[in-house]
């Protein structure tokens, strides 16, 4: 309550801020903080820490008469491995446009989904895909190939 | 003493045995609702039927003015839910034990196939009748003021209902299913599209985030299954349910069914032709309308052109609620809804389709991921909740076309709705889009430049074209919201009718090539 020099506070003087309305908004405020706390915390709960799914690391060993230009699918396994004379490489056949299953044609990758069409190396060719198909990375252990999918590889990377 | 003791042991057995007529009485506090007076209190004392006003004016009640959509859509909706819980007795979302319970309900539990062919009838009837009650809303110019608040609810409603189907795709755990929602939940991620294009998706990845949320997981297994379980049974129906119950309070605290102004003029005395509308007269009269020329103003017609909504209203509703279960009760004996092979995730299903009514957007989304799953139909979307408050006139409201332009601007709004989508369709299918033709063009100009987007452009151009002609906001959203009704109808054709394998176009499905 202000009082004004030389006058006396009078109990019929308004309050700045009537007790009621601080209460009030005292209790409104620490509600909506409250909600908007717990909601946060409810948020939370669903962005799981740990994902469940399982190892996108594997080994694989390709049988001799792979011949050139023919794709080795792994079992299980969305991911096309070929073998030329520089070498070995794994492209992914999983469509970067919406993540149906390519599959592996002597001419390139065709989508079933909405009809993307890409090149031997990967490269979009035709339809909504945004990108080529990435290349995983492929690491040489004697005639055992270890594939990541997880990890990428620049186009043209052969082991 | 005892006399006393005798007398009230009487009492208490003649209690006993008038409890029966007592609780009767007690539950149906106003008798049979024969009189005008009890026909009102069997409405407002009633917690579920006092939703709707005592008396209901005649225009509401016209056949033409609702076409009941919005009990079409309640009644689809309870049908849903009775048949839901019916199917969550034997139902168990875990993958593959998913898919055999499915194959249980089909084959082994007793009557199982049909409710299980209902439910999800009742669920197409339930999107169809809500579109076409949208449609009406917005054809009769009644979201206007005051019940702007009551479009944004049933904008929020339109909403739960496509998300309550679309979650429900996925639960059989089928080949058709676990596709369906590989790709939407691509389309969650497909911001990705743009974030990447600008280069920021390792700071900024909006797209994997609310895929991973939605998921729960990096892939379509346990944790989806589980999270649109959830979604399908709980959050949503709860959401759905709070939604309807603030729309339908507010209909009736609106001031009912947006009627014109001029309405009772055009009803004039129907009122009066209506039976029951009196059956008795008034018990008492007004003693004050004794000094005033004419009748008292309670005898005859009711005030201001209403009529008893018991049983008026009510039995119409009924009716439609009657006719809506006939009709599911039908299409659920004439045709199964389809269970694939079980979900595989390394083969997909080709082709792979969405529920039917997103079709329209898969089209648009085999352009482009973002385009069509989240840049259109999120500008639709603002775009008609925008529309009561940038369309604030007041001619025509509560009449079919109201406003300026009327018929002929609506007849004109579906030539250039339909001409533009089929033929901007048959130039993408005929001669293909930027991509074949130039195939090292940046991903960028084909998520701006697509058939979605230059659809949407001709109808925006059109419909700025009739807001200046008619110099009316009103006309102008009469042409954007027919031409995307009916580009939403071309494109939605097109996905189901005419894409095959690989989503080439094909005339017939005997046409796609065997395997």
């Amino acid at each position: 309550m202000t009082t004004k020099p030389g006058k006396e506070a009078s109990r019929f003087d308004p309050e700045p801020m009537p007790r009621r309305d601080f209460l009030g908004l005292a209790a409104l405020g620490s509600a909506a903080a409250a909600v908007i706390f717990s909601l946060f915390g409810m948020l939370r709960l669903p962005k799981a820490a740990v994902l469940t799914s399982p190892s996108k690391k594997f080994s694989v060993t390709l049988p001799d008469t792979l011949a050139e230009g023919e794709a080795f699918i792994p079992e299980g396994r969305s991911v096309a491995v070929y073998k030329d004379a520089e070498g070995v490489f794994a492209i992914s056949t999983i469509c970067t446009h919406l993540g149906c299953v390519v599959s592996a044609k002597p001419e390139g990758f065709e989508c079933p989904c909405h009809g993307s069409r890409f090149a031997g190396d990967g490269t979009v060719t035709k339809g909504p895909a945004p990108k080529a198909l990435p290349w995983l990375k492929v690491t040489a252990d004697g005639n055992r190939l270890q594939i990541d999918e997880n990890e990428e590889v620049p186009g043209g990377t052969k082991v | 003493m005892e006399k006393a003791e005798s007398s009230a042991l009487k009492e208490i057995w003649g209690n006993l045995v008038a409890s029966p007529r007592r609780i009767y009485e007690a539950a149906f506090r106003s008798g049979a609702p024969k009189t005008d007076r009890t026909r009102s209190s069997f409405v407002f004392g009633n917690v579920f039927l006092h939703l709707h006003s005592v008396r209901t004016h005649i225009w509401s009640l016209k056949w033409s003015t609702t076409m009941g959509l919005g009990i079409i859509s309640t009644a689809a909706f309870l049908i849903t839910l009775v048949t839901g819980i019916l199917l969550m007795f034997y139902y168990k979302p875990y993958p593959d034990v998913a898919y055999q319970s499915m194959k249980d309900i089909h084959f082994v539990v007793p009557t199982g196939r049909f409710i299980r062919n209902i439910h999800r009838w009742a669920a197409n009837v339930m999107v169809v009748a809500v579109i076409l009650h949208m449609a009406r809303t917005f054809f009769t110019a009644s979201y206007r003021k005051p019940r702007e608040f009551n479009w944004l609810i049933g904008w929020g409603l339109l909403v739960t209902t496509l998300a309550l189907s679309f979650t429900g795709y996925l639960l059989p755990w089928d080949q058709l299913a676990y596709w369906a929602i590989t790709i939407g939940a691509n389309i969650a991620q497909s911001p990705r599209e743009i974030t990447d294009a600008l280069g920021i998706t390792q700071y900024f990845d909006i797209g994997g985030l609310q895929r991973t949320i939605l998921l729960g997981s990096d892939e379509v297994g346990a944790e989806a299954l589980i999270r649109f379980y959830l979604l399908h049974v709980m959050i949503l129906p709860l959401i759905l349910v709070m939604l309807m119950a603030v729309h339908f309070w507010r209909i009736r605290k609106d001031g009912g069914i947006a009627r014109p102004d001029d309405a009772d003029e055009i009803v004039g005395n129907e009122a009066k032709s209506s039976y029951p509308v009196f059956t008795e007269q008034p018990e008492k009269t007004y003693h004050l309308a004794a000094i005033v020329k004419g009748r008292t103003p309670a005898v005859g017609s009711g005030p201001e052109n209403t009529l008893p909504s018991m049983p008026h209203l009510f039995y119409a509703e009924l009716g439609v609620l009657m006719l809506t279960t006939l009709i599911c009760l039908a299409l659920a004996l004439i045709s199964d809804a389809p269970l694939k092979e079980i979900a595989n995730p390394l083969v997909p299903e080709n082709p792979a389709k969405a529920p039917w009514y997103f079709l329209g957007l898969q089209e648009i989304v085999s352009f482009s991921a973002f385009t069509g799953g989240i840049g259109i139909p999120a500008l639709v979307w603002i775009g008609l909740g925008l529309i009561p408050f940038l369309d604030r006139e007041k001619e025509g409201t509560g009449r079919w076309l109201g406003g300026p332009g009327g018929r002929n601007l609506f007849l004109w709004s579906l030539l250039i709705g339909f001409g533009a989508s089929v033929g901007i369709e048959a130039f993408a299918i005929y001669f293909g889009w930027l991509r074949e033709w130039f195939p090292d063009i940046p991903q960028l100009a084909i998520t701006v430049i697509n058939p979605g987007t230059v659809l949407t452009a001709i109808y925006a151009a059109y419909s700025i074209y009739v807001v200046r002609k008619y110099g009316s906001t009103r006309a102008g959203a009469v042409a954007l919201f027919t031409c995307f009704l009916c580009g939403f109808i071309v494109l939605t054709v097109v996905g189901t009718y005419f894409r095959g394998p690989n989503w080439e176009f094909y005339w017939t499905p005997s046409d796609w090539p065997g395997h």
